[in-house]
């Protein structure tokens, strides 16, 4: 009954919502709506009150071949240029004007509003996991089982090491363990709070190409560097007919691409997963704005389908947000436990 | 497309922050954890192998019990089956000893019964004589007059005493 309740209360609201949208006419631009959300910027818009847009100014830091080193808040670009520099129409960046009129762009080192989700989402990441480690120094983890944050910290870390680690690395397992709990709980962190729809959530950090390229090069490195001899072995001189090594190296090559193509696929999966289910959701909210237009009616009837559809994908993406966390360790850890596999004796 | 081309200064952030990351965590954070974790699965472990070992002495300590006390009884039940043979064996003896006993006791009762009656008749016998020899004194003296009459009582007299001799 109560649900019942809830639900009428809801459609009500929508449907006032939308006459109150109406009268004001918006008129949306679709691309501008999503690539703001999912994209980088020099600001952290939070909403708009009134027309005027609320948004936390973010420190611009740029380096400029010809001035150097500049420092300023990202509120100074919003009137056009400022010591030289200005956004970009084109890509959105922060460019300098040359002499000649081109736009050049500078070192650019700001801190984006992605960079701040990083470093918001690695700072309750490291807080929740030395809470979890502290929790031990307190109680004998012999006696009691921790509860709260610590007993799910150590259940994740239990699941992990235990299904994922121990099973696809092999022996020396624990060798690797720090750095593959590491990006298991990094990439899930900020999944999650990538779909926390307000401030300090919300930021595509896992949906960003950057960030997943450089998780994917780290086990690129955890691979590679530690591998063994047979791992190499089976690189440059596999175990093939040798008409396909020598004196074409056919196998060899293909090997050496595999080399790549692995923690290229785990780069573009994450990315390409998070980037979607952020769109998936915008475009199932967009769908409340874009119906104004037709009237009260239908815009309140699609707009409560709308949240259901929203509630539904925010719900899938929280279980993306951890399948993709888990995708990301389960194969890091198959290669590095490819790379230690002892050749078969027969 | 901004999209799909990295851009250099998320990459230096980002490996910055994930480094530092990676370095508290593989540090301090996981290991302990691990280390935790595994400890207290080998305790456990431990505990387990602990308790069916004590579950199998504790079973193997019931069983002995039960056969001691299956012993004590079968112990009992003999011991108790000796005793009363032994009761019935001193029963027997005892009743034995009770009948040689009187049989001796009558034995020797009728022995002397027998040797009193013999002095008895012999002191009958004795007082007979002398009383015989008082008498046939008074009478001899009486008819002894004639001596014919003393060798026909001489006769009889020797006749009768051996009629005595016969009878007794």
């Amino acid at each position: 009954m109560r649900f019942l309740k809830s639900i009428i209360a809801a459609i009500l609201l929508l449907v006032t919502a939308s006459a109150f949208a109406q009268e004001k006419g918006v008129d949306m631009d679709m691309k501008a709506y999503i690539f703001g959300h999912v994209g980088d910027s020099y600001e952290w818009h939070i909403t708009a009150i009134g027309g005027r847009p609320v948004s936390i100014p973010l420190p611009v830091i740029v380096h400029s071949r010809t001035t150097g080193w500049h420092c300023f808040l990202s509120n100074k670009l919003e009137e056009g240029e400022y010591e030289g520099f200005h956004i970009s129409e084109t890509s959105g960046k922060i460019v300098e004007t040359a002499p000649d009129g081109t736009e050049v762009r500078p070192f650019d080192m700001s801190i984006t509003k992605n960079v701040l989700g990083l470093m918001f989402g690695s700072l309750l990441l490291v807080v929740l996991v030395l809470w979890a480690a502290g929790w031990y120094k307190k109680h004998d983890g012999m006696k009691e089982a921790p509860t709260g944050v610590p007993g799910l910290v150590e259940m994740l870390v239990t699941m992990i090491t235990n299904d994922v680690i121990k099973d696809a690395v092999g022996k020396d397992y624990e060798k690797f363990a720090p750095y593959l709990l590491t990006a298991f709980f990094f990439i899930l962190f900020n999944n999650i709070l990538g779909i926390v729809p307000f401030f300090p959530g919300g930021a595509n950090v896992t949906g960003n190409i950057a960030i997943t390229m450089v998780l994917a090069l780290c086990t690129f490195l955890a691979v590679n560097l530690f591998g063994n001899k047979h791992y190499y072995k089976d690189i440059f001189w596999p175990d093939v007919p040798i008409f396909l090594k020598a004196p074409a190296p056919i196998m060899p090559i293909i090997e050496i691409i595999g080399l790549f193509t692995k923690p290229f696929s785990l780069m573009v999966r994450l990315f390409a997963n998070m980037l979607a289910g952020h769109i998936m959701i915008l475009c199932a909210v967009a769908v409340i704005f874009l119906t104004v237009k037709m009237g009260p009616l239908i815009n309140g009837s699609l707009g409560v389908i709308a949240v259901f559809f929203g509630i539904f994908l925010d719900c899938l993406e929280f279980l993306v947000a951890f399948i993709q966390a888990y995708v990301f360790t389960m194969l890091s850890s198959v290669f590095i436990g490819l790379a230690h596999q002892e050749p078969e004796t027969e | 497309m901004s999209l799909i081309t990295p851009d250099s200064g998320l990459i230096i952030w980002m490996t910055l922050i994930f480094a530092i990351v990676f370095f508290i965590l593989a540090k301090f954070g996981f290991p302990v954890i691990s280390k935790m974790i595994k400890d207290r699965s080998t305790k456990i472990e431990d505990s387990l192998r602990k308790a069916d070992e004590a579950e199998k002495r504790l079973s193997e300590l019931t069983e002995e019990h039960r056969r001691m006390i299956e012993d004590t009884r079968r112990e009992q039940a003999e011991i108790l089956k000796e005793a009363a043979q032994a009761r019935d064996n001193i029963i027997e003896q005892a009743r034995q000893q009770a009948q040689d006993e009187a049989t001796k006791l009558v034995d020797e009762a009728r022995v002397r019964i027998e040797n009193e009656r013999e002095a008895a008749l012999r002191d009958i016998r004795r007082e007979v004589a002398i009383l015989s020899v008082n008498v046939a004194e008074k009478i001899i003296r009486k008819d002894l007059e004639s001596t014919d009459a003393q060798t026909q009582l001489l006769n009889r007299l020797v006749d009768e005493a051996a009629d005595a001799e016969i009878n007794s």
